[in-house]
């Protein structure tokens, strides 16, 4: 599956045509525990990161929120 | 632009600033210096001496509210910003009222999870309002390695890596840089680009 993850193209290692938020941080290896995620500009809650679903061609931004200020 | 102009721009606008530690102190700073008309500012803590390596605090307010630490500094550099200064722990509820009127909002928290937190209720309740989030401060050096990503109304200043730890403090240099980076994307927004 082809996506644009945080401004690039990417090329995810899947034989499925859509992944759930979480699988798409597990298949990416991202171990921050907070984050943003948007699909398409658009802002995807925690409480459906199992739900929510990335497919071919989407625009996907995950912003990982780390401690300091 | 000159500086009578900018003032007459920034007379008007509203900055909402979540945190009045490192981050948030020396934006709200920045800002009051240029004449912006107002700043809501929250923290819920007190001002502790290890605060001062970074934090636009005084040692003689050890002990004080950071918010109203905040508003009386700020009174002594620019009386003429209005500063409506709240002691509180922001929760999304308290996020969506005391910042709805605000044009930008600043994320100055300190803990991930509550910089997460903002940034879920801001982009959920006001999808169309700025927010400016500070990730990655910590240590020393590494200027070249601060920078600004933007993700539609989603402004990310910092390192975007370096997390603050026992070994990793949040220090004044890093933090001064960050937290007027953010100042100053804050003015790129109400301004338009400069440069």
């Amino acid at each position: 599956m082809n996506i644009i993850l945080n401004h690039r193209n990417e090329i995810l290692d899947s034989e499925k045509d859509s992944l759930s938020v979480n699988e798409l941080l597990k298949l990416k290896k991202f171990s921050f525990t907070r984050l943003i995620v948007k699909i398409n500009g658009k802002l995807v809650k925690r409480e459906f990161f199992d739900s929510a679903s990335v497919k071919e061609n989407d625009n996907v931004e995950i912003i990982h929120m780390i401690s300091g200020g | 632009m000159n500086f009578q102009e900018i003032k007459n721009r920034l007379k008007s606008r509203s900055i909402g600033i979540a945190g009045c530690g490192g981050l948030g102190s020396n934006a709200a700073v920045a800002l009051a210096r240029i004449g912006i008309g107002k700043l809501v500012i929250a923290d819920f803590d007190k001002i502790e001496e290890s605060n001062l390596n970074r934090q636009y605090f005084f040692y003689d307010q050890i002990g004080k509210y950071k918010a109203e630490a905040l508003k009386e500094n700020i009174s002594k550099i620019n009386p003429s910003v209005k500063v409506e200064a709240h002691t509180i722990t922001l929760s999304p509820k308290e996020i969506v009222e005391l910042y709805k009127d605000a044009d930008i909002i600043i994320e100055a928290f300190d803990k991930a999870e509550m910089k997460e937190m903002i940034a879920e209720t801001v982009l959920d309740s006001f999808p169309d309002k700025p927010l400016v989030c500070g990730v990655g401060l910590a240590g020393w050096g590494g200027n070249e390695l601060i920078k600004v990503e933007r993700h539609e109304n989603l402004y990310i200043v910092g390192d975007l890596t370096n997390e603050t730890g026992e070994n990793d403090p949040p220090l004044a240099p890093r933090v001064g840089i960050v937290s007027n980076m953010m100042a100053n994307v804050v003015l790129e927004i109400l301004l338009g680009k400069d440069k």
